[in-house]
């Protein structure tokens, strides 16, 4: 019967509320393309890519969390913290592989610790992950003496310079984990139930799912992600920064509300995330082409953000009048 | 179209409104109007388009087509304020009050918001108030109780003291008496006379038939969209009314073909939620429905959400099948065999920005899953099960549950909970907010489930449901189950004998 198919996408309204953010991604480029004549080039489509790397990886955890109606400031913090250990143990003569899965397992665990106290602690996750950005970032300094530590471990460089036949380990990583966070998120019993409790804690509680279970589970999974991105960003650069990933979760939410997710959970797909962190790796990119200094890159990221969501909330609200109306019915939703 | 003759007493006039949404048509040249004077009902089963009138009335939605005019003068309704300014006002089921502050700081709320700088005048906004408050009969509360600690009858005058403050013309009720007592009812009957009497015009929206014979003086009936008809209440009778929503005589409303059991499914002995429950035990058989009824705040929704081990309990145990069970949450009692439909379905039994499939499986979801996967195509194979046998209406399985009618989402909800196999069903106002239609069917759901073997809890302050539906019925009262009736021989003078407080030895 025809009620078993999935809706069909006809009217081009739906398919432009469907694939709105892409449209903004191709415009910046065909901009972009005219705007500087190196853009398009083979060589720095690929340094883009790599660039956007890191941040995508962050942000495939932070999709997570804000789905279940959550947020983790701490994700910068928890990847220098990673990274330092890590470096301090290879740089002490440890085993690279030991060092990579202390790194994810030290990730996870701070994720858990995150998770723990939101759940079962109930307190606000702004706040939890906002202690913990500090205790992590503190760490990494007091590990680190403020000095960063060098790493020459061969095998570890992979992770930042290796590749997988002509794409880059860490786009690599990047496309691995997207896969596996797509198909965890939309075929997986627990990511289906995460947009339960995300769209509506009590309902899910009332509907037997483990909600305590989920929150530690998206809050792990993000701690994991940072530590991986950890990973990537200490092979890149041969050494653990202590300030390394300062202000990254700011650019990882805005990846994830650029591809459309809600903040207020229980809407939203990894999908939209990459094409939001393509769109704000590009406008990096486009600037540096141009030589634009880095303080007006910040600026322009500003003035991108408000205008592409601005936008997407017209497509989604559609015609006239669509953002008094946004406002009206998310006012009555209230 | 011409401008019709002005009439003074015509408050607001709506002239052929249509309203199209992606996929269905919600209004097809509907006219309205409200006398100043005047309790005008709106009925309609859910999905008529009751709700996408009033939201039209009050600017939610803005009309594709047709005129409204305020008092003969043409006009544009654009957004909420815009209805605010022409002096139409709606009371929600759910209310707008902000519950830290004062009665009488909600009271002059739009005042303060509209008035961004400047003083807010304390002591005229409390003398205000309290002349509110007294003219609505509100005299024992203090106009400056937060409004978290009054109850939702007294929150609901507070709201009509709102819209009386900013000289509302047409004040539209909403269900209005969905959570209130017999006699807060009796209270509000009584407010809304006093507005009538003083010339607002009043649309007021209700399923309960009675209370509409009893207040209104015209009804406008829509079905699908359409206006059904306007008539004064002198010429409708309850028949009649009904058959114009449902656009067929609804022969029974009631069905009962199940015989319930003699083995025991489910036995609760001695049950205690602090302040709540005091002691409360009960049986209930195999293919037996089982009404829980009493006063609102009896302790009949914290037995049923502790048995279900969504609130803590100090005492008591719970035995399914004769083996005593531990439960302890919701996902034991679910583990066990036991689904609670819960009375809110907005708040806890539906993820409304969820699809149907979604709400429809997340209580069995492992029931679809293998290996940690869910088996989507089984998945939707089963919601579109569910979707055919509750005939719910729905224009694909992908449709968020948000935009549904009220009784198809309780009957999304009820496919959550069918989905799971329980063997004991326990229903909290099963049929609360939702249209004559709906009921019926819902009604025939139960007792086809109980015709099948399976348990029901029936709890309902519904005293015609809970006499038509069950096989027994207990009473509580102040938290204890105060009677065990025979539901074949007992009446609603019984039951609210009983529930009321009175005694075995009164009653005989």
């Amino acid at each position: 019967m025809s009620l078993l198919k999935p809706q069909a996408v006809s009217a081009p309204r739906q398919w432009i509320r469907r694939y709105g953010m892409l449209l903004v991604l191709l415009a910046m480029m065909v901009l972009a393309s005219l705007l500087s004549d190196r853009f398009l080039t083979s060589n720095n489509l690929m340094n883009v890519t790599r660039q956007v790397a890191i941040n995508a990886i962050l942000a495939a955890g932070m999709t997570v969390v804000i789905l279940s109606g959550g947020i983790d400031l701490s994700v910068g913090s928890v990847l220098a913290l990673t990274g330092a250990v890590g470096a301090g143990m290879m740089a002490a003569g440890g085993n690279w592989l030991v060092a990579v899965l202390a790194m994810l397992g030290l990730g996870t665990l701070l994720g858990v610790v995150n998770g723990f106290f939101v759940a079962y602690g109930q307190l606000p996750p702004f706040i939890v992950t906002l202690a913990m950005m500090a205790f992590a970032r503190g760490a990494t300094l007091v590990y680190t003496n403020g000095r960063p530590i060098t790493v020459l471990n061969n095998a570890f460089q992979w992770f930042g310079h290796g590749s997988v036949g002509p794409v880059p380990a860490p786009v690599a990583i990047m496309i691995i984990v997207y896969l596996a966070f797509y198909i965890f998120l939309n075929r997986a019993t627990l990511g289906r139930l995460i947009y339960a409790v995300g769209g509506n804690e009590r309902a899910a509680r009332m509907s037997g799912v483990r909600v305590n279970f989920i929150k530690v589970l998206v809050y792990a999974m993000s701690g994991f992600t940072a530590g991986l991105a950890g990973i990537v960003m200490t092979s890149r650069l041969f050494s653990a920064q202590p300030t390394a990933g300062a202000s990254y979760e700011l650019d990882a939410i805005a990846a994830v509300i650029l591809g459309g997710t809600s903040l207020s959970g229980g809407r939203g797909s990894v999908t939209g995330t990459i094409i939001g962190a393509f769109i704000i790796g590009i406008l990096g990119n486009v600037l540096n082409l141009l030589n634009v200094s880095s303080f007006y890159q910040d600026v322009a990221k500003g003035v991108v953000i408000l205008v592409a969501v601005l936008l997407d909330r017209l497509i989604h609200a559609g015609g006239k009048g669509a953002l008094r109306k946004g406002v009206a019915s998310r006012a009555q939703q209230a | 179209m011409g401008s019709p003759p002005v009439e003074n007493n015509i408050l607001l006039r709506m002239v052929g409104i249509s309203k199209a949404f992606p996929g269905v048509v919600a209004l097809d040249g509907v006219d309205f109007e409200v006398r100043a004077g005047e309790v005008h009902a709106l009925l309609g089963e859910n999905g008529a388009g009751k709700s996408t009138l009033v939201k039209i009335m009050t600017g939610v939605y803005e009309k594709d087509a047709g005129d409204i005019y305020v008092r003969g003068r043409k006009v544009d309704i654009r957004s909420p304020l815009d209805a605010q300014r022409l002096g139409i006002r709606i009371i929600h089921q759910e209310f707008t009050l902000i519950n830290d502050l004062s009665v009488a700081e909600n009271i002059f709320l739009d005042a303060m918001g509209g008035r961004m700088f400047g003083w807010v005048p304390c002591r005229r906004m409390r003398a205000e108030s309290r002349e509110l408050l007294r003219r609505l009969g509100l005299h024992h509360v203090s106009v400056d109780t937060p409004v978290r600690d009054l109850s939702v009858a007294e929150q609901q005058i507070v709201e009509i003291a709102r819209a009386l403050r900013e000289e509302a013309a047409v004040i539209i009720m909403d269900e209005p008496t969905a959570a209130l007592t017999d006699a807060e009812v009796e209270r509000l009957m009584d407010i809304i006379r006093q507005l009538r009497a003083g010339g607002t015009g009043i649309v007021y929206i209700s399923h309960k038939l009675d209370e509409i014979m009893a207040i209104a003086d015209r009804a406008t009936v829509l079905r699908d969209g359409r206006l059904v008809g306007t008539n004064p209440m002198g010429e409708l009778t309850r028949e009649e009314m009904v058959r114009m929503m449902v656009g067929r005589p609804l022969t029974k409303l009631y069905v009962r073909n199940h015989r319930p059991g003699r083995e025991v499914a489910l036995e609760v002995r001695d049950m205690s939620v602090p302040g709540r429950v005091h002691g409360a035990s009960l049986v209930a058989h195999k293919g037996e429905v089982v009404g829980i009824t009493g006063l609102m705040g009896a302790g009949q929704s914290e037995l049923v959400r502790a048995i279900f081990g969504a609130v803590p309990r100090t005492g008591g145990e719970i035995k399914l099948h004769g083996r005593s069970v531990d439960i302890r949450s919701p996902q034991d009692a679910i583990r066990h065999g036991i689904a609670l439909v819960t009375e809110n379905r907005k708040e806890e039994g539906l993820v409304l920005i969820l699809s149907v499939v979604a709400n429809s499986s997340l209580a069995a979801l492992d029931k679809v899953s293998r290996f940690g996967f869910v088996d989507v195509a089984e998945e939707r194979r089963q919601a579109a099960d569910y979707v055919e046998r509750l005939a719910i209406k729905t224009p694909s399985l992908d449709q968020e549950v948000d935009s549904l009618s009220g009784g198809n989402q309780q009957k999304v909800v009820l496919s959550k909970w069918l989905a799971t196999e329980a063997d004991v069903i326990v229903m909290a106002e099963p049929t609360r907010g939702i249209d004559v239609g709906a009921k019926a069917e819902v009604y025939a759901l139960i007792d086809e489930l109980a015709g099948q073997g399976k348990t029901i809890l029936l709890v309902s302050s519904e005293l015609p449901e809970v006499i038509n539906l069950s096989d027994r019925i207990y009473v509580m009262h102040e938290g204890r189950i105060v009677a065990e009736l025979d539901a074949a021989t007992t009446s609603q003078e019984e039951i609210g004998h009983y529930a009321t407080g009175g005694t075995y030895h009164e009653s005989a």
